[in-house]
């Protein structure tokens, strides 16, 4: 394939390739390579983020500049889309109005403020209880709870959709906040648990041994530890919820109503799609989930995989 | 006070013990007969207070009792209780559900059925249909996934000058919302303004309209979901690659073996754990396939992109066949808490190893 390797004289680590000056050699594995594979990942992580890239200048288009084709890379940048996200006019003469998008961005981060907060309180007692004071079936209860986590969606929200109609909390914040603190509440103790796990038990015994109650141990000894592990999961969890879809569609009301609703709506909206505004709005939500990303680059794999693999 | 927990055998006198805050049998006399006298007296608004007052005391004396003695118990009971209301109820309740004949937009009373509903769904060839067209989705979209994140993150395996910043760049897309995803693309496979037909057009002169064929939407839908994806297994691929130890690179380095065989014989031995809990995982996810299928084709064209999830989500709430939803639902059910039952055996296994 490569004229370097089919040399059979040369295979082995005299082979020289263009592969191996972009620092290829030995595939994989730690070691250093240099400024040559910067250029090469460089390249290629531009072109994976080149979407998310695209919708952050589209939003900075004037409303003709969307419209171009072909497509501008070089425009004049203004801010009327994100203006236009709050306050439009919908029609040419028409008066400008309230869009209720800042109702729906204030909703969204209500909600997942709220909810997270619940979870990481009750999370953290249980993931405490589970990693320190383990239950008889322990192993049990802790598989029932990240079962509910990962089952689809909506074969969770058909019950519980039953339950909100009869209940009356279809369209409350109550209701909704219930729900995505119950939704992130597998995903914390998990997390928890694992950061919990780590730690040492010696500092914990030493303190026990000077007559420290087990309430002061787990305040003044463990807590403090974990606090990393702590923020990690309350941001995991604010974006999660941040980002949900399909229970926010089918349990939240006008009134209570997030942005990932509104967006879809926007989308299958009748006066064709505006698509500059519609990636202001999008540009907005994304915005606090890239810096995010960036702050929690370590935690990131105990994130994404619930706290199931820590390294 | 303390003593008599610890100490069940010592003999205090009765007289002292009866009237402790830990003594929830008294509580529990308490609040059923005092309920129960308030119900009888008072109003109901009232009476609802009395009993509401009596009840957290009942609470609140078991905790008393159950403190020292059964404390793991207690640090979980708030977060299992609070997943039983909202979680596992609902979840009993559609499935007893499944057993009746329910539909939630009319008044009647539900009708026990038995096996029906569970009878028609595996007859239906709708459903099998559904399932095929999952399977598909979900096979390619996760083959895609794995390749792509397997190249990625040998591509960031090693050290170089401002990887940590453009790692980020490549973590971002699974970060996002799935509706934000959908959104993106939904605009990139446009016919007049979407890039995918702009850049068609150069070769074509014709707008190209991704959605309209059969394996167009497809492909569409498993480019964005694969696009999504594809981080976070190279996420879970780099973690087992930084774990290599060294010398095994040095050891073959000195013996002459090429790139590939070093790849084939060190990396992927050790990183075998890793790729199976990442198939696994990713596995699970895109059989719950559902938001960026619903935003970006909402199952067309026809219900060819029709996943299962979307077919559950149709049945529910747009054909209002509620009980014959429940019924399929458990199903799924079923399916993944199989899978996840293999995953978290695997990366146990994993984690022992470790």
């Amino acid at each position: 394939m490569l004229p370097a390797t089919t040399d059979p004289q040369s295979d082995g680590a005299a082979a020289e390739s263009w592969l191996d000056r972009l620092g290829f050699r030995a595939a994989s594995g730690v070691g250093d390579a240099g400024w040559g594979r910067t250029a090469f990942a460089g390249a290629l992580s531009l072109v994976y983020f080149f979407p998310v890239l695209w919708i952050i200048l589209t939003a900075f288009k004037s409303y003709d500049d969307v419209l171009a084709v072909p497509a501008k890379f070089l425009f004049t940048p203004t801010l009327d889309n994100f203006r236009q996200v709050f306050n439009r006019a919908y029609s040419l003469q028409g008066q400008v109005q309230d869009t209720g998008f800042a109702l729906y961005f204030f909703n969204s981060i209500l909600s997942a403020v709220v909810s997270v907060a619940i979870a990481l309180v009750v999370g953290t007692l249980a993931a405490f209880g589970f990693s320190r004071y383990p239950l008889k079936g322990n192993d049990t209860y802790l598989f029932i709870i990240l079962t509910t986590r990962m089952l689809p969606a909506i074969v969770v929200i058909i019950p519980i959709f039953l339950m909100f109609r009869v209940s009356g909390l279809a369209g409350t914040y109550a209701g909704i906040i219930a729900l995505y603190a119950t939704f992130n509440l597998p995903f914390t103790i998990w997390m928890m648990k694992s950061f919990f796990d780590e730690l040492s038990p010696d500092v914990e015994d030493a303190a026990r041994m000077d007559g420290s109650s087990d309430t002061r141990v787990f305040f003044r000894i463990c807590l403090p530890q974990v606090l990393a592990g702590l923020a990690a999961t309350a941001v995991f969890g604010l974006i999660l919820t941040w980002n949900e879809f399909l229970f926010a569609l089918l349990l939240t009301g006008v009134e209570t109503r997030t942005v990932p609703v509104a967006m879809a709506q926007t989308i299958g909206g009748d006066i064709g799609v505006r698509w500059g505004l519609l990636a202001a709005i999008e540009t907005l939500f994304l915005v606090p989930v890239i810096v995010v990303t960036f702050a929690l680059q370590n935690q990131l794999l105990r994130g994404v995989t619930f706290g199931t693999i820590r390294r | 006070m303390a003593s008599a927990v610890d100490s069940p055998g010592a003999a205090a006198p009765p007289a002292r013990r009866v009237l402790r805050w830990g003594n929830w049998r008294l509580a529990l006399l308490l609040f059923v007969g005092g309920s129960a006298a308030a119900i009888a007296t008072l109003p109901p608004s009232a009476s609802f207070w009395v009993a509401g007052a009596l009840g957290a005391a009942f609470a609140g004396s078991a905790v008393v009792n159950a403190w020292g003695r059964y404390r793991g118990g207690l640090l979980v009971a708030p977060a299992l209780a609070l997943l039983f209301v909202m979680n596992i109820f609902p979840l009993l309740w559609s499935f007893g559900l499944s057993f009746f004949s329910y539909r939630a937009n009319r008044m009647a009373v539900p009708v026990f059925v038995g096996l029906s509903n569970y009878e028609r769904i595996v007859t239906d060839p709708v459903v099998w249909d559904r399932l095929q067209t999952t399977a598909l989705m979900v096979v390619l979209t996760v083959s895609l996934q794995m390749v792509a994140g397997f190249l990625m993150a040998l591509l960031f395996a090693k050290q170089f000058p401002l990887r940590r910043y453009l790692l980020i760049l490549v973590l971002t897309p699974m970060m996002l919302s799935f509706v934000a995803v959908g959104a993106f693309f939904r605009y990139y496979y446009e016919p007049s303004l979407g890039l995918l037909s702009q850049f068609v057009r150069l070769f074509t002169g014709e707008p190209y309209v991704l959605m309209k064929s059969v394996w167009g939407a497809r492909a569409g839908i498993i480019f964005a979901d694969a696009w999504m994806w594809a981080p976070f297994v190279m996420l879970l691929i780099l973690a087992g690659l930084v774990s290599v130890p060294k010398y095994l690179y040095e050891a073959a380095a000195i013996d002459r073996a090429p790139a590939w065989r070093q790849l084939w014989s060190i990396t992927l031995p050790y990183i075998r754990g890793l790729l199976l809990l990442a198939v696994l995982f990713r596995t699970i996810e895109a059989f719950k396939l559902f938001d960026v299928v619903f935003l970006l084709t909402e199952g067309g064209p026809g219900t060819s992109t029709e996943t299962i999830a979307v077919y559950v989500y149709r049945l529910a709430f747009q054909y209002v066949k509620t009980s014959e939803s429940t019924a399929l639902s458990y199903i799924l059910l079923f399916t993944v808490i199989v899978l996840t039952n293999l995953y978290l055996y695997f990366a146990n296994r994993r984690g022992q190893e470790a």
